[in-house]
């Protein structure tokens, strides 16, 4: 830590990692929703009274 | 409170890995594997898709409850060596941001799990998450040696969820899973903390051994083995279990009785622990009946579940005394 460059890289990484990891997190949920919401609707229709 | 001293300066930056570490990976494990048992042992018929949504959905409620555990008991947590390290303590995660990643992870875990299979499953993660964050980590821990008996109902939930998620109701067979969690975690940590009582004694946590003593806590280890043993051979005969459950129930039974038997005998927990590591394996003589009934306790449950599991999945007779 004695080295203000060196913390600021590693804090910067860390950041980014943080970053890619909420992003994907979020990408997950919406694609995770999407696909319950396709298969649940799905099923609804295709159990409908003709 | 824990607010206060869950919030050190930050020793390093926090990275993506410490945020999963505060989810207890290793616990969620465990819960996916006794979430997807309750699934599978349910019979019913479910989307593949949906059903392995419910299970992250499960996995990912355990972990937000688990992060809630490691905001609120930072302070606790920087006293023992087995949990020094955590990312909160360490300095490495800010107790608020462990505080909103579990409130967040709450929300969607049961939102979303509502959304994929229904609301009574759903409204049982809420409970267990509730009830292991709120009612077990804030309250029962830090009140009363009792803690992890009546806490030990938030491990003991999620077949019961699995199994909602399936069929939308809760039969007798998955209360029967729930009682059987439900029933071995005292054994199960109560030999655990016979030789770690030194770490609960140092963070004021009313552990059945700092409180009681240790010659008690054998004694109840020995009745609640006594109770857990003949419990696990109950699916044998409402069906939920076939021959081969009810041969592994016994003879892990008689195994973990014996253990229990052992421990009661011994002298574990009696005196100061010496121990100058972290591991959990790492005991002194004298503790060493109870550091195999700890681990034997995992085997055993394990095996319980991997055979009912297997059953299902491969169709196996059941006795079906009675339904």
């Amino acid at each position: 830590m004695s080295d203000p460059v060196e913390s600021s890289e590693l804090e910067v990484k860390a950041r980014r990692g943080r970053n890619i990891a909420l992003a994907l997190g979020l990408v997950i949920f919406v694609i995770l929703v999407f696909v319950v919401t396709l298969v649940r609707l799905g099923a609804n229709v295709a159990d409908r009274a003709i | 409170m824990a607010m206060t001293a869950a919030a050190p300066i930050a020793a390093a930056p926090a990275r993506w890995q410490d945020f999963l570490l505060l989810m207890k990976p290793r616990v969620m494990s465990l819960v996916v594997f006794t979430a997807l048992t309750g699934m599978i042992c349910a019979n019913g018929r479910m989307n593949p898709i949906l059903g392995a949504v419910a299970i992250l959905c499960i996995a990912v409620g355990a972990g937000a409850s688990a992060a809630l555990n490691m905001w609120y008991d930072a302070d606790i947590d920087a006293k023992m060596r087995r949990t020094r390290g955590r990312p909160v303590p360490a300095g490495r995660v800010q107790g608020a941001d462990a505080f909103a990643l579990g409130l967040t992870l709450s929300l969607f875990s049961v939102m979303l799990l509502g959304m994929t299979t229904n609301w009574l499953a759903a409204g049982l993660l809420a409970f267990t998450i509730v009830f292991y964050a709120v009612v077990y980590t804030m309250w029962l821990k830090r009140s009363t040696p009792q803690n992890i008996v009546i806490g030990g109902l938030a491990g003991a939930l999620p077949p019961v969820i699995g199994w909602a998620a399936v069929t939308g109701s809760i039969p007798l067979n998955a209360w029967l899973l729930c009682a059987i969690i439900f029933a071995w975690t005292p054994p199960h940590f109560w030999a655990l903390s016979l030789y770690t009582s030194e770490d609960y004694e140092k963070a004021g946590v009313p552990m059945m051994p700092v409180v009681a003593g240790a010659a008690s806590t054998r004694k109840q280890i020995w009745i609640y083995s006594l109770v857990f043993a003949p419990l696990c051979l109950v699916p044998a005969l409402t069906g939920l279990g076939g021959w081969s459950y009810l041969a592994v129930a016994a003879l892990g039974g008689t195994v973990f009785v014996t253990l229990a038997w052992r421990v009661f005998k011994s002298r574990a927990g009696d005196a100061a622990d010496p121990r100058q590591d972290d591991g959990l394996y790492d005991v002194k003589v004298g503790a060493k009946d109870a550091r195999n009934l700890f681990a034997f306790s995992i085997l055993y449950l394990t095996l319980l579940f991997a055979t009912l599991l297997t059953e299902h999945l491969l169709h196996a007779p059941t006795l079906e005394v009675f339904r």
